[in-house]
């Protein structure tokens, strides 16, 4: 089979459907992850408050949050199964190093929730989500990076700084998440935080395009060719969407921008490797498993998503008082 | 340890730990049905209480569960790459569907966990159920998968590829019926008796204790129920076997020779080398009649399959008697208590409180005994018939560090997460709102 070959449409929906669950897990996963960051990160005189702010925005959302990885997934490896065998043996050390992290935090999460913040156990717990947090971001972008640079080189310096690149992404995520959050001093701590991220992730992204360009110029050639370059340059005006945004006090677009920026860092990142999902060595078309197969998935992603789009929305009605009356929960006084 | 055994025992730690929370997700959940609807129709508060505490315990055990649940899903691509490759597009179906379930699950927990001051009592407890019919639904497909792996179905097997599949012949394949009820039966069997073992000794400590008795009554109701029907079950399982899984059957009977009129043999140390089981007691034809109905009948044993196909013996037949022998202990307590307290209408002896205490040990031990059957007796293929355990394995190297690193990770969070249930307390639990308890008796 030729490596062009134009995928079928159900390749192709099944391959929007993987986007949208990695997407979604990016985003709403990606966010929890920075809130532990964030927590560990956390200073100054609202420092208890931050904290605290982070630990309830987390609650009641946040197993749902991970079920968009196992989903995720179950998608590679029932729609791609030659290409998901190949990257667990090729990554499987980055990988072990993400799951140990996502063991730690929700350990921790659900240890800490039992505990008093001052207790020696509740800080304790609070140390390991906060690190454990950083891991499992950092790893996943690792394995990423050496995805994209060929032959797993995970330690390579262009992936370790996609690692990087991928912990700022959560971080800003959470900063952006948390404005909306939260009201007075420290919605302007968390304005102050997500503004910095912004700029953090953009230096982070600039450094492993330059990392590319010194050590791996067919990595740059391909982030930089004409296919890829579109979702580059979506994800920076949105990237400017954000501070613009932030800057003005709209944070629920704020929001929106963060969320749609994340996508066009996805969507970027799968055009500059594309038709591969290994770089030369195994294409999306390759890849697929049969077209019953795929045909079964779309069926069963159809039937799910009517039983779980009512579950949703009662989940979000019965809880969309909360952000309403949080001031009286989360003011400063709390702690 | 080589390389396989590290893989292998890495798998089994995980799953070991895991089956713990997903047997009680499973169960819990139908557990809160009743006491929540207890508590609805009597307006006894300490039901009430038992409900509230209950809830605690699931967003934990929750919580846990969901870590460990991702953590398998690594672990099949990071240990069983080759297994993924061959068998994902198979079995994939399966496993997507399970995570809607558990998706399903997850959102309803959380109304559940959060909702106790926001929803009316009724709506409250209706929230209830759609936690217990996906919990279910969550085993039912994973297990689905495992019935797979011992009957794989739905596909034809060219040059080691599979061809021709059919998602929905691999999902109904034939062990899936008797394996997907045995294993969610033993989900309730084992919640039921280990809530009944922490509420007797409770009891034990203090006869005062005014949750004691409503919660152990409300746990043995449901094992009362759930262990005679797990016996007939587990009959069919085995009957299933000696057609379907013959060399897991004999090999779980310590059975070498093929013969006609073959008798039960309980316990005994097989020895694979002198195709013999030492020291078992031997009730004869009984194991004839037990699998064909037909004192007569001839069973085949080991010595009718290639030595290579062969699983080590012993521990499938210990682990298979143990489960038995639990299983037979479990009913035997469930019958006492049934007939002493009349149904849990009268106290318990501190005997029978004892039992009971106990059964919460049998019934881990029962489980995770059959479950060792299941497992150990497929080996050495991870899919019978289609692709070997060692054919499947990853080829990364540092597997035994992965093992040793994950075992020391999964004992420290056991012990944190059992110091903090030990912590919890039913007299602890918040009350029922006044509003919400319309000529509520305060216990």
């Amino acid at each position: 089979m030729s490596p062009h070959a134009t995928p079928s449409f159900l390749v192709l929906a099944v391959a929007l459907v993987a986007l949208a669950a990695i997407s979604l897990y990016a985003i709403f996963g990606g966010a929890d992850f920075g809130g532990g960051v964030l927590d560990v990160l956390a200073s100054g005189p609202r420092r208890r408050d931050q904290q605290s702010l982070i630990g309830h925005a987390i609650g009641p959302v946040w197993e749902t949050n991970h079920v968009w990885l196992i989903f995720a997934i179950a998608v590679l490896f029932t729609c791609f199964p030659r290409a998901f065998g190949a990257l667990s043996i090729g990554l499987f050390v980055p990988l072990t190093l993400v799951l140990v992290g996502i063991i730690l935090r929700g350990a921790a999460y659900a240890f800490r929730s039992q505990a008093r913040d001052d207790s020696s156990f509740g800080r304790l717990w609070g140390h390991v989500f906060g690190i454990a947090s950083a891991i499992a971001p950092f790893f996943f972008g690792a394995a990423v990076g050496g995805l994209t640079v060929g032959g797993f080189r995970w330690t390579s310096p262009f992936a370790l700084a996609i690692g990087l690149f991928a912990l700022a992404l959560c971080a800003q995520l959470a900063a952006v998440f948390l404005t909306l959050e939260s009201t007075g001093p420290l919605r302007a701590d968390f304005r102050a935080r997500a503004i910095g991220w912004t700029f953090g992730l953009a230096a982070i992204g600039a450094l492993a395009l330059a990392i590319a360009a010194l050590s791996s110029p067919q990595t740059f050639a391909a982030l930089t060719s004409a296919q890829s370059r579109p979702g580059i340059g979506i994800a920076m005006a949105l990237g400017f969407a954000v501070l613009g945004t932030l800057a003005t006090g709209r944070y629920a677009l704020a929001r929106v921008a963060v969320a749609a920026e994340t996508i066009a860092i996805l969507g970027g990142w799968y055009l500059a490797q594309a038709p591969y999902l290994i770089p030369h060595t195994l294409t999306v078309v390759e890849a697929a498993a049969p077209p019953v197969v795929l045909r079964a998935f779309l069926w069963l992603v159809a039937v799910g998503t009517v039983l779980l789009v009512p579950s949703l929305l009662l989940l979000f009605s019965i809880f969309k008082g909360d952000a309403a009356n949080a001031d009286d929960r989360r003011s400063p006084t709390q702690a | 340890m080589d390389h396989l055994s590290a893989a292998r025992a890495q798998m089994g730690t995980s799953l070991a730990f895991h089956y713990i929370f997903a047997a009680l997700g499973v169960g819990l959940p139908l557990l809160l049905v009743i006491v929540e609807g207890l508590w609805l129709r009597t307006h006894d508060v300490r039901y009430y209480r038992i409900a509230r505490t209950w809830s605690r315990v699931m967003l934990l055990l929750f919580a846990i569960g969901a870590v460990s649940g991702t953590t398998l899903s690594f672990e099949l691509g990071l240990l069983w790459p080759k297994f993924m490759e061959h068998a994902g597009a198979i079995v994939g179906i399966p496993f997507s569907a399970e995570g809607f379930a558990f998706f399903i699950e997850a959102i309803f927990v959380g109304i559940y966990l959060y909702g106790w001051d926001r929803l009316s009592p009724r709506a409250h407890w209706l929230c209830s159920f759609p936690i217990a019919i996906s919990g279910a639904l969550s085993a039912a497909f994973v297990t689905a998968v495992n019935a797979w792996m011992n009957t794989p179905w739905g596909f034809r097997a060219v040059h080691g590829e599979a061809v021709d599949i059919n998602p929905l012949a691999a999902i109904f394949n034939p062990a899936m019926p008797t394996e997907v009820i045995h294993t969610t039966l033993s989900a309730y069997v084992f919640t039921a008796f280990a809530t009944a073992a922490v509420y007797a000794f409770a009891y034990l400590r203090d006869r005062r204790d005014v949750h004691a008795l409503p919660a152990i009554r409300a746990a043995m109701l449901v094992a009362a129920v759930a262990i005679p029907l797990q016996m007939i079950v587990g009959d069919l399982s085995a009957r299933f076997d000696a057609h379907a899984e013959p060399i897991k059957f004999a090999a779980s009977e310590g059975q070498f020779a093929t013969e006609r009129g073959a008798p039960l043999q309980i316990g005994g140390i097989p020895d694979a080398n002198a195709r013999t089981t030492r020291y078992a007691i031997r009730i004869p034809y009984v194991l004839s009649i037990l699998a064909f109905e037909n004192p007569h009948a001839t069973v085949r044993g080991l010595d009718a399959f290639p030595r290579a196909d062969e699983p080590a013996i012993a521990p499938v037949h210990l682990s298979f008697d143990t489960m038995v022998g639990t299983g037979s202990m479990l009913l035997g307590i469930a019958g006492w208590w049934a007939f002493a307290t009349g149904l849990g209408k009268r106290s318990p002896s501190t005997w029978l409180a004892r039992a009971l205490v106990a059964s919460g040990g049998l019934a881990f031990v029962a489980m995770e005994a059959g479950w060792m059957v299941t497992e150990l007796g497929r080996q050495p293929w991870i899919a019978t018939g289609f692709l070997r355990t060692k054919d499947a394995v990853t080829t990364a190297p540092g597997l035994d560090l992965a093992f040793y690193g994950f075992t020391l990770l999964y004992l420290f969070l056991a012990t944190t997460l059992v110091a903090l249930l030990l912590r919890v307390r039913t007299e602890r639990a918040p009350a029922p709102r006044p509003t919400t308890i319309p000529g509520a008796r305060i216990a």
